[in-house]
């Protein structure tokens, strides 16, 4: 069988690349699921603001809330190109 | 009392109906007292795969606008004993269910059922919501592909934050994985994504597992819930499911590819 596949070139398997995909889109979907519902708008127009000094891709941008029984932490992490 | 349970999935056409009427009907066989009642207003088809459309007088949006009492509405399984229909409307409007009304007739039929099944609408709006907002528990109906995977987490998420359990505090609704339309000769050549791979990105129980198969088909041509059809391998996989969903231990079946033997080699195998 690993001959086989050997000579075949050894393609990876669409469904395994299904997979990878998935674990990281449910990864992140699970990340949002506890956040309050303004935080997409809140991260487009940090994005909207950043964006007007610095040139950054639309995925540059990472934002999240941690709470804690007694405050909340709101983390930014912004990719910026090399300049 | 009874269990209320929604068949969910987010995803459209992955089989919640179908999933619906074979574990209505299959719990009903079981000699439960069971309700099966279509959420989908505006597109009812519940009714279509329980073969009983010519038998509709009235429908849920009747009767929680009082045009018409519950048992008017109710249509009783010509097959099965115990067992009980309630179409959605055809109407256009969306906004004709109403989550007081909704609360009303569960009330009033979880007095007299054993089990209410919940067929939901897809997407995740009012009409999906308010099909899983009473539920105890959830069969979500996953088909083995990236979007309705994707789509079922979408619900999970929701089951633990926009039902009556939820926002009660209460113990949270009991999430099945039930998986449609498997085909393992593609998940061995390695373009299907694996029962294990979902029950893995998932992480929630399996139910149960339903091959794709052609007795779905004729079942619903029919309109005779595919549970009835004992000798397919799609009616044995959903009587399974029942018995799961009753509690009871059932290795798993139909997830690998058959060996053929000589004999169905040289026949063609037939239809199974
Ligand atoms: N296990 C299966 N094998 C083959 N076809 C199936 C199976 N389950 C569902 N189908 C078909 O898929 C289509 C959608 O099913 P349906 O139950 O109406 O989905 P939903 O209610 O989620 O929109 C129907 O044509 C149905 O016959
Ligand atoms: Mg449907």
């Amino acid at each position: 069988m690993k001959l086989l596949e050997f000579l075949k070139g050894e393609r990876k398997k669409t469904a395994s690349v299904a997979k990878e995909r998935l674990q990281i889109i449910v990864a992140h979907q699970r990340g949002q699921r506890d956040q309050p519902d303004y935080m997409p708008m809140l991260e487009r127009e940090l994005l909207e603001v950043i964006r007007r000094y610095v040139k950054v891709e639309q995925d540059a941008i990472n934002i999240s809330l941690d709470r804690d029984d007694d405050c909340s932490v709101l983390e930014l992490n912004v990719t910026l190109p090399r300049s | 009392m009874a269990k209320i349970i929604v068949v969910t999935s987010g995803k459209g056409g992955v089989g919640k109906t179908t999933s619906a009427a074979a574990i209505a009907t299959g719990l009903a066989l079981r000699g439960k007292k069971t309700v099966v009642i279509d959420f989908d207003v505006g597109l009812r088809n519940l009714d279509l795969i329980m073969g009983c459309e010519r038998r509709v007088v009235y429908d849920l949006v009747n009767v929680i606008q009082g045009e018409a009492g519950l048992n008017q509405a109710l249509i009783r399984d010509k097959r099965v004993d115990n067992l009980h229909i309630l179409p959605a409307s055809q109407t256009r409007d969306k906004d004709a269910l109403t989550q007081e009304g909704v609360e009303k007739i569960l009330e009033t039929l979880t007095k007299d059922f054993d089990y209410i099944v919940c067929d939901s609408p897809a997407g995740i709006e009012r009409g999906a919501q308010l099909a899983m907002y009473y539920a105890d528990e959830a069969v979500v109906v996953t088909n083995p592909e990236v979007s309705s995977v994707r789509d079922s987490d979408r619900i999970l998420g929701l089951l633990a934050s926009k039902t009556r359990r939820a926002e009660n505090g209460q113990e949270p609704v009991k999430e099945h994985l039930l998986i449609t339309r498997y085909n393992p000769a593609r998940v061995d050549h390695g373009d299907m994504l694996n029962l294990d791979d979902i029950q893995e990105i998932l992480a929630i129980d399996l139910l149960g597992l339903i091959p794709e198969s052609e007795a779905v088909l004729r079942a619903s041509n029919q309109g005779i819930p595919v549970t009835h059809d004992n000798d397919s391998d799609a009616g044995q996989a959903y009587t399974d499911t029942v018995s799961r969903l009753l509690g009871e231990k059932v290795p798993l079946r139909f997830h690998e590819t058959q060996k053929k033997g000589l004999l169905s080699r040289m026949f063609g195998g037939g239809r199974r």
